[in-house]
């Protein structure tokens, strides 16, 4: 087994806010750095991982597929289409979200790290039980939180069960190292007073930023065309996650795209869009 | 904000500040109120630790001489830091 093998899991509490988006692209960056990476959707009932990364037609076997020894882990890996490194297990589209049990996800997890440098787990939205379970084994979590009340009060939710309901906890080890994902920033609306700013969101989470995402309407054509948005050229938002990639691995990247366009002369003296 | 903003006009609370003062609140309440909340108490065995090193200072006390309590009622949490002296012989 790969002693370095890393369960990371991307969580938020609350839904839409870009946990599948961030988890494609964060493990796309990693598989992208060369490491061996899995990404894995424990939405089950309501699979989307295999969307975004524009594989769902290649699905044969899932996750509870392999849970219930349906299918063995590799007949239900999906190789990715842009990535030598990266692999998807698709969540289950029929079971329900109690087809997931602590014993068989750690089977499935132990396999797992016997191949891959790192385990990424994208988690539902909600603290119910494919959240816990996303969350449960993690050594590592990405909390995506949106400059608005109600994510950044989710998110504190998540960091509460985090922090005591992990297994990490739960076994009294080191804890869990929770990552803070700004996703949805937008600079020129900060800097107007309508939106909450990084050191507020800080402020309040008080968690380590590992990256901060623009909104971008590309998070769209990407979703649309089945290619997680890391893998666009000379954007902002790819700029960020592979920004974020590298401080994940340890790299000392400044903190981009976070200051309002420049504003016109007029506008700057009037006001307005 | 604009320089009319600045010269004119009057000085507006931000709905974005707005934002974070009712999270603070809130959340205040909810890491202390419920039990998986992030109010874990983990600097605690440290506090005793670092209590009883300093009475240990002054005074020749037992290991387990100093215990530490952390009580949650409706609307207050209660520190209680009890120090058994030795008995005089």
């Amino acid at each position: 087994m790969a002693t370095t093998s890393k369960v990371i899991v991307v969580t938020s509490g609350k839904g839409g806010v870009g946990k599948t988006t961030t988890a494609a692209s964060f493990a796309t960056g990693l598989a992208l750095r060369g490491h061996k990476t899995v990404v894995i959707d424990f939405d089950i009932g309501l699979r989307n991982l295999d969307l975004i990364m524009g594989c769902e037609r290649r699905v044969v076997y899932d996750f509870v597929n392999v849970i219930n020894n349906e299918a063995t882990i590799h007949q239900a890996l999906i190789k990715d289409k842009n990535c030598d490194n990266l692999y998807i297990l698709a969540a289950s589209q029929t079971k329900d979200k109690e087809a997931l049990t602590e014993e068989g996800v750690a089977r499935i997890l132990d396999d797992l790290k016997k191949d891959f440098a790192f385990i990424v787990c994208d988690s539902p939205a909600g603290i119910e039980k494919g959240a816990f379970m996303a969350l449960y084994f993690a050594d590592a979590a990405l909390v995506v939180t949106n400059p608005e009340v109600s994510s950044v009060r989710d998110s504190d939710r998540i960091l509460g069960i985090l922090s005591s309901k992990s297994k990490r906890a739960v076994d009294g080890k080191e804890k869990v190292k929770e990552y803070l994902v700004i996703n949805r920033y937008s600079p020129e609306r900060v800097e107007g007073g309508e939106m909450l700013s990084i050191d507020d969101i800080q402020d309040i989470l008080r968690i380590h930023l590992l990256g901060v995402i623009p909104e971008s309407k590309e998070v769209l054509h990407a979703s649309n065309n089945g290619t997680p948005v890391i893998h666009l050229k000379n954007s902002d938002i790819s700029e960020s996650y592979l920004d974020l990639v590298a401080r994940f691995l340890g790299e000392n990247k400044p903190i981009r795209f976070i200051d309002p366009e420049k504003k016109g002369f007029l506008k700057r003296i009037f006001g307005g869009e | 904000m604009s320089l009319m903003d600045v010269l004119f006009g009057e000085k507006r609370e931000t709905s974005a500040s707005k934002a974070k003062e009712r999270l603070q609140i809130i959340l205040a309440h909810e890491r202390t109120s419920l039990h998986d909340g992030r109010a874990n108490f983990h600097w605690l065995p440290e506090l005793q630790k670092e209590l009883l090193s300093v009475v240990a200072k002054y005074i020749e006390v037992d290991q387990d001489a100093l215990t530490i309590n952390i009580e949650r009622r409706e609307n207050i949490e209660l520190l209680e830091i009890n120090v058994t002296l030795p008995e005089k012989d």
